[in-house]
């Protein structure tokens, strides 16, 4: 039996705490009467995957079991998450490989030849080759690839299909392939209470002219949490989607989550709580932290980047989405959920070197803001941990570095519109449309590895929310130049961020960190 | 006698000047180097003799410093404009001063600024097709005649120039500056009507898109003439200094740019495609329709050459330096347009003192020097843009 997550509260006992900081980490004393967030300790993953994958086509939830939904002469969809999930990257194989060649096993046994498979990237870059077949697997991927395994192309408009409006006018507009065929088989990963269900389809295979819909600054502003689908407007407008998509065609959902096994064990400190650190983690901290400043930029992103994580894997349910669903997110709040009671002054967040639009990438100043104020911030239920008017401090180096291949429109958009504001609405009404759809940008999108156009406008709203609830942003140890573009402010230490803090929140704030790693949902009562 | 900057002729000078500016730490101490290496020395010599009828005496009020100027000084200028000069000579093109002397049309005591180009008339020689057809800047005779060789007064040994007390300019050279025009005001007008000149140099279509590449003298000047004589859409700006960047904004640039960000930044607008090459930078297919490279650096026209669309126009405006990758010219089949001194029988002038007189050009003579001060005056010159100045000029009679 796990451990629940709880609320440490910070005292002359308590060890320094472990911070994420980008491509390092740290060991941070908090001040003290300081709130730390902690999950529940990893859950124990299903000893047999592959029964647990195999029972769960068999016994569906809300449908007949797989087989019985497959015919010979039918034409077949399996879409699966794109590299975006999880994060990191799981050790292979990969849980989507298991569902996909258990899928294919009985598609053949039922003489389905018509299957094809696609990634379920929406405008996040295509997958490489390499990055698919670490997916799929070698078996899947030599059977399918390129013909019958690719990425879904946004703006491929002759392989698109606009299926209608929702009663709000929202367009709904997929991948032509699955929306003409008999059965979409999707194969899911639920890492945080955002993913999966109605998501799945009505965002992966969309177009822009989809996903604008809920995808922009107002619909972000009224999503508290995007982790909290009941009070999300973006997932009421996935949801009002979903049900278009469910009069045209059939969807299978298969969805799987995942424990806090997030680093390999030469890193378990990472997963461990502090104060139950022995002997050889306390060494491993110290080796792998001095190892780590010591090795070049280059060979620490690529060390970063190639960790895999260990992951165990604590549900797989398939059926209609509507009935799987719940049954995840209720796997994703055992894991990650704990109870917090009340908000504080101020929120401490320690990111990472990975989110979900860097993987094999590079983390630039963008998709930091994204992964503080969208991804961290939006980590809870009911309320933010931090309170209206607070401060949010964050641990990142907020490098001025992009990558030229995925991220070409995110440097324009830093180096030219930020430059004239940081309002996300502004910056939508103005700029939005013409990124969108700017050719160069759609020609790297379809035939390099970049991101679309506009992504890095849906990275700049994730954040609208907690830039709207927040009085002050701080990012210790960040490029004061590049925090300074985003309208945000750098200390060099902790005592100088609650030194600077103090202007908004005064000079005895209550603090709360959402330790990290783990991923931690505050659930704020 | 009078007091003079001279130019005179020393290659081991020269070429050391050009040695070291040619290094990193050497370009960055061009001024310097241009006051302390280049074969310029401050003299008392003869007052230039009137070379026969049509001249006059002119003493200057002020004397600008030009890019060309300094690209001599540093030995950065082309040895091909070697035989249009007759050393040793006094520099200074850009001058407005009194005449002394009274010919026909401008009396005595005239304060005028001159159109430099020793042309037909000058020389006394026959007119030369291009004198005839009024494009004195084009002149064939630039070597012979009455005068020493010299494409300009300010590289001609027998005119003396604007850096000096006094020198001799014909009276075709000459026009009468209104008496509401400022010295500091009059002193920029050979520079715009070079700037109108080399707008009129191509055809400018209505709603067309340019990019100027360079906002010092030039490249702010020949915004100026853009927006007022054109009727040009957008035009960027690739500007390097913060006052730059205002000063361009001030006349009508729809965006300024900095030069790092210069092939990016046009492609966003103009919704061109960018191509990093193997080696060299980014270029553009697609881009704006016109380009100024106004810099004089082989930098500034290979970025040009890559900003601008196929079947474009790039219209070099600085005197040119450096090598430079033809391939966009060739592969995009651009048209290269060369933009040298005024033209249009005098009309660009006109209209340069037209344009003096109205435009916001306050501030743009900064600073001006005597001539006992002349290195000061170049290095002041050569860190013009850093300095936050437009125009540095000689005051020769402090």
């Amino acid at each position: 039996m796990s451990r629940p997550g709880f609320v440490l509260d910070v005292d002359e006992r308590t060890p320094p705490l472990l911070m994420h900081q980008g491509e390092g980490f740290r060991l941070e004393r908090l001040p003290l009467g300081a709130k730390v967030i902690y999950p529940p300790d990893s859950l124990p993953g299903i000893r047999n995957v592959d029964a647990a994958i195999k029972h769960a086509l068999l016994n569906p939830h809300g449908t007949d079991p797989l087989p019985e939904l497959l015919t010979p002469g039918m034409r077949l969809t399996i879409v699966f998450d794109d590299l975006s999930l999880p994060l990191p990257p799981m050790q292979t194989p990969d849980v989507r490989q298991r569902i996909i060649e258990q899928v294919l096993e009985m598609a053949a046994a039922k003489g389905v030849d018509d299957v094809e498979l696609i990634a379920g990237n929406a405008l996040h870059r295509r997958m490489t080759p390499a990055e698919l077949r670490r997916t799929v697997g070698d078996r899947v991927f030599q059977a399918f690839f390129p013909e019958h395994l690719k990425n879904h192309d946004a703006e491929d408009h002759d392989n698109l299909l606009h299926m209608g409006k929702t009663k709000h006018g929202e367009d709904v507009e997929i991948n032509r392939r699955a929306a003409e065929s008999d059965l979409i088989v999707y194969v899911n990963i639920t890492l945080t209470a955002m993913s999966g269900g109605a998501k799945s389809v009505s965002v992966g295979l969309a177009s822009y002219k989809s996903l604008k819909h809920h995808h922009n600054v107002h619909t972000l502003r009224h999503s508290n949490s995007f982790n909290d689908p009941p009070n999300s407007a973006m997932h009421h407008s996935y949801e009002r989607m979903k049900g278009l998509i469910d009069e045209h065609v059939k969807v299978f959902t298969i969805e799987t989550t995942l424990n806090n096994e997030t680093f390999p064990s030469s890193m378990g400190f990472l997963n461990k709580r502090e104060w139950e650190w022995n002997l050889r983690d306390q060494a491993s901290y110290v080796a792998v932290k001095r190892a780590n400043e010591l090795l070049p930029a280059k060979t620490r992103r690529r060390i970063w980047q190639s960790t895999a994580a260990p992951y165990g894997v604590t549900g797989v349910h398939a059926g209609l989405q509507s009935e799987v669903h719940p049954i995840t997110l209720g796997n994703v709040h055992r894991q990650q959920l704990t109870e917090v009671n009340g908000q504080s002054d101020v929120a401490i967040y320690g990111l990472p070197y990975i989110c979900p639009y860097n993987v094999n990438s590079v983390m630039n100043p963008i998709l930091v803001m994204s992964l503080g104020l969208g991804y961290f911030f939006n980590l809870y239920k009911n309320k933010p941990i931090v309170r209206q008017g607070g401060v949010a401090i964050f641990y990142h180096p907020v490098p001025n570095e992009f990558h030229p291949v995925h991220h070409p429109s995110y440097i324009d958009f830093f180096e030219e519109i930020l430059t004239e504001s940081t309002d996300p609405v502004l910056l939508e009404t103005k700029y939005e449309e013409q990124f969108a759809t700017d050719p160069w940008y759609i020609q790297l999108y379809r035939n390099s590895y970049a991101y679309h156009g506009v992504h890095p406008f849906y990275m700049w709203y994730w954040g609208a929310h907690a830039l709207e609830h927040l009085g002050d942003v701080i990012f210790v140890g960040g490029n004061r130049k590049t925090t300074a573009r985003m309208g945000f402010r750098s200390a060099t230490t902790l005592a100088d961020a609650l030194e600077m803090a103090k202007d908004t929140v005064g000079s005895s704030p209550s603090i709360t960190y959402q330790h990290n790693p783990p991923l931690t949902l505050a659930d704020v009562r | 006698m009078i007091l003079a900057l001279e130019y005179h002729r020393s290659p081991a000078r020269f070429m050391a000047a050009r040695g070291l500016t040619a290094t990193r730490a050497g370009g960055k101490m061009s001024g310097m180097i241009a006051g302390n290496v280049s074969p310029m020395r401050l003299v008392n010599r003869h007052a230039p003799e009137l070379p026969g009828e049509g001249w006059t005496r002119v003493t200057p009020r002020l004397s600008g410093i030009c890019g060309s100027d300094l690209g001599m000084l540093t030995g950065r200028s082309s040895p091909y404009l070697s035989p249009m000069t007759s050393m040793p000579f006094v520099p200074g093109h850009e001058v407005v001063g009194e005449t002394q002397d009274d010919v026909p049309g401008v009396p005595k005591g005239s304060r005028v600024v001159i159109d430099p180009v020793l042309s037909c008339a000058a020389r006394g020689t026959t007119e030369c097709r291009w004198c005839a057809s009024g494009q004195q800047s084009r002149c064939d005779h630039i070597t012979t005649g009455r005068i020493s060789a010299g494409l300009q007064t300010g590289f001609c040994a027998d005119t003396g120039g604007g850096w000096s007390r006094q020198f001799v300019a014909h009276v075709s050279q000459l026009h009468v500056v209104p008496d509401a025009l400022s010295d500091e005001r009059a002193v920029l007008a050979e520079p715009l009507a070079c700037a109108v000149h080399s707008v009129r140099r191509v055809k400018v279509a209505s709603g067309s898109t340019a990019v100027i590449i360079g906002a010092g003298t030039v490249g702010l000047l020949t915004l100026l003439a853009l927006r007022q004589l054109t009727d040009v859409g957008a035009v960027y700006v690739v500007a390097k200094h913060g006052h730059q960047q205002e000063k361009a904004k001030a006349l009508g640039a729809t965006a300024i740019i900095e030069p790092r960000k210069a092939v990016r930044a046009l492609r966003r607008v103009t919704t061109a495609r960018m191509h990093s090459p193997e080696r060299g930078d980014d270029f553009l297919l697609g881009g704006v329709d016109l380009a100024f490279e106004c810099t004089g650096g082989a930098g500034g026209l290979d970025t040009a050459l890559r900003l601008v669309q196929a079947g474009g126009t790039v219209v070099v405006s600085g005197m040119p330096s450096g090598n430079v990758d033809l391939t966009p010219l060739w592969y995009r089949e651009l048209q290269l347009v060369g933009a040298y001194a005024s033209g249009a029988d005098g009309a660009d002038f006109a209209d340069a003192i037209r344009l003096a007189e109205s435009a916001p050009l306050d501030g743009y003579v900064g600073t001006t020097y005597p001539l006992a001060r002349w290195r000061e005056a170049l290095t002041h010159a050569a860190d013009a843009g850093r300095l936050g100045t437009v125009k540095v000029a000689f005051d020769p009679a402090r």
